[in-house]
């Protein structure tokens, strides 16, 4: 699918898109550094190059909607509102992060945005956010879940299982494969009966399926504009599978030796941060100033963050004890 | 209220708490068209409608996740395995998810979920049918454990159950369903994490929970007619340990005997045992005896199941060479 939605969408919404993709990248780019420097530990997944889907796909929500996600979520949990403070002082592990410091990268929350993670066990988020979409058609909230997953979930008995329960039981929840085309360093099509085609993953299930392109802000919000309103009516779950590619390695201590510099480079051409700033520029709805602007705002809103998490407190020893149960 | 079975009491439990709570909902494998494997839901589907009563696919990691995500998002899901056995299909989701959201949310999140599930050996089912996995489970931060022994017990239990915000698993012995007894008129609750003196002694502290529990009143009884005056201790939570109860009776009657069905090796009286030497080891007139299932998987042979089961003729010998009566 390719956006047609340029024209339709107003300057501010386009460039907030653009804004918040930013912000993702450069809150990436500075956390991969603060990780070199030892001050970030445990693993780190970047998300540099898939951002336009967090952005894109998160923008289509209201706030009852749920959203859950993988392990690479620090892009879904900002997209989301997640304060860039908040998150940062999660990953250097600090008390004021949004677990306390007790969840790290891989699991990022914010409830009060119906923000359920950062999930670590790959596919075993699905039938969490099934859960939810399920609790919100029982309360006729007409809320949606949105569940994120990777190419690596689509071979785990957890998403075959989801799909088919999501279809019988009509759940408002759209699953959003982001294909980034390697399960850690193994390429989709090495362990795939059907050679990574993921495209109609949800037919067998009788839940549509839509293609889109995954570096495409636009073209992702529109293909899941349509599946959360359909969701949203009652007309059950939807399947999107994007397209993507991550500019970095799987984690901070992957070497990358599995892919080629030209295959990256090829797919660094389409950078989703100027695939959406071509667009822009080309039909006049922005300057090349704006954007610097709005990348320079967003450079020191993550400046601030890295800031405050190296200025706050570690959590106190006591903190160890507290939330294994309610009351603690 | 005349004497009822564990499953009369599940079931009432079970009808009170989806006619008192419009956002309580059963699910799992069977238990509404069928009625149940073992019965407790007969019944509900058609008083409560599918929608409170839902009959899952045979796909335990989605419909245990799925209840768990229900839980966050409001709900108060029973969800019930058909055998406990089944539940290793699931350990993932309640495990890293039902069990660790609160911690790893730093608080945020909660999982009101109860889960059921039958479990224990006896009725020649062999090794994937029969185990008892509870004490793995109730090794887990962030679950709680409970297993009724008594009709009132699992009323109670499972009142508490539904009433706690945190993740709560209730086994059923397959082979207590019928097991008989009183359970007050009045309105009652059973303490999750409170252990009960089932019988007062002086002579011997026997520790024990769900079907050993028979067992534990068997040996108690033997030693009686032996003038030896045994206290016996139901756990009922598995997690958490009632621990006090325990150490003030072994303060008192020098001697232990811990009996469970779990295999005898990584058994939750092998933690029991360590607790009680930590905190009442000079009270103790000898090692403490322990006797659990044989550590075979289980044998469908009738005969073979019943030896590699605990005994109350294990017990009385393990006793016997502990402390010499």
């Amino acid at each position: 699918m390719q956006a047609e939605a340029v024209d339709t969408s107003s300057k501010t919404e386009l460039l907030n898109l653009y804004q918040q993709m930013y912000l993702i990248r450069e809150f990436e780019e500075r956390s991969g550094e603060m990780y070199t420097r030892g001050l970030i530990r445990g693993f780190l997944h970047l998300y540099s190059g898939e951002e336009a889907i967090a952005v894109g796909a998160i923008s289509t929500l209201e706030d009852r909607d749920s959203v859950v996600t993988h392990y690479r979520d620090h892009g879904h949990a900002l997209a989301r509102g997640m304060d860039p403070k908040v998150a940062m002082a999660e990953l250097f592990g600090k008390a004021t992060g949004s677990s306390k410091g007790k969840g790290g990268s891989m699991h990022l929350f914010q409830a009060s945005r119906n923000f359920y993670g950062g999930h670590a066990i790959v596919g075993g988020h699905l039938p969490l956010a099934a859960g939810l979409a399920m609790a919100a058609q029982y309360k006729d909230t007409g809320g949606v879940a949105l569940c994120f997953m990777g190419d690596g979930s689509m071979n785990e008995g957890e998403f075959h299982e989801t799909l088919n329960l999501a279809s019988v039981w009509k759940l408002p929840m759209i699953f959003f494969l982001e294909n980034n085309l390697y399960g850690m360093g193994t390429a989709v099509d090495r362990v795939h009966a059907k050679g990574g085609d993921f495209d109609m993953a949800g037919a067998p299930y009788g839940i549509d399926c839509t293609v889109v392109d995954g570096m495409d802000v636009l073209a992702v919000r529109e293909a899941t504009t349509a599946a959360v309103e359909n969701a949203r009516s009652g007309a059950g779950p939807a399947y999107i599978e994007a397209k993507t590619f991550r500019f970095h390695g799987h984690s901070l201590s992957d070497p990358v030796k599995y892919r080629s510099r030209e295959e990256e480079q090829e797919w660094r051409k389409r950078d989703p941060l100027s695939v959406l700033s071509d667009q822009l520029l080309k039909q006049d709805l922005t300057t090349e100033q704006e954007l610097l602007e709005i990348r320079k705002s967003q450079d020191e809103v993550v400046r601030e963050a890295v800031k405050f998490a190296q200025d706050s407190p570690e959590p106190t020893g006591d903190e160890l004890y507290t939330d294994v149960y309610a009351g603690d | 209220m005349p004497e009822i079975n564990i499953r009369d009491a599940l079931q009432m439990g079970h009808h009170e708490a989806l006619e008192g709570d419009p956002d309580v909902l059963i699910m799992g494998e069977d238990i509404g068209a069928y009625g149940g494997a073992y019965s407790v839901t007969a019944g509900l589907l058609d008083e409560f409608g599918p929608n409170r009563v839902r009959d899952t696919p045979i796909s335990e990691a989605a419909f245990v996740g799925a209840g768990i995500g229900a839980a966050v998002g409001g709900l108060k899901p029973i969800v019930e395995y058909m055998n406990l056995n089944f539940a290793l299909l699931a350990f993932d989701q309640m495990i890293n998810i039902g069990a660790s959201l609160r911690y790893m949310s730093g608080g945020q999140v909660s999982v009101p979920i109860v889960y059921r599930a039958p479990t224990g050996g006896g009725i020649q089912l062999a090794a994937t049918h029969s185990r008892s996995y509870e004490n793995w489970l109730a090794a887990v931060p962030g679950m709680k454990v409970v297993a009724p022994s008594t009709p009132a017990d699992a009323l109670g239990l499972l009142r508490s159950a539904l009433a706690d915000p945190d993740p709560v698993l209730v086994v059923e012995h397959v082979l207590m369903y019928q097991r008989k007894g009183m359970v007050p008129d009045e309105h009652f609750t059973v303490p999750i994490g409170k252990a009960d003196i089932r019988r007062p002694g002086s002579d011997v502290t026997i520790v024990s929970y769900h079907h050993a529990m028979i067992t534990a009143m068997e040996v108690a009884d033997k030693l009686a007619a032996r003038d030896i005056s045994a206290e016996v201790i139901d756990l009922r939570s598995l997690r958490p340990l009632d621990m006090p109860t325990v150490i003030e009776s072994v303060q008192k009657t020098n001697r232990v005997l811990l009996i469970e069905e779990n295999w005898k090796t990584g058994g939750i009286m092998g933690e029991i045992a360590a607790q009680i030497q930590e905190d009442a080891f000079d009270y103790l007139d000898g090692p403490i005896a322990r006797v659990g299932s044989e550590d075979v998987p289980h044998p469908y042979n009738r005969g073979l199941e019943q030896s590699m089961l605990p005994s109350s003729d294990k017990a009385l010998a393990a006793l016997s060479t502990a402390y010499g009566i």
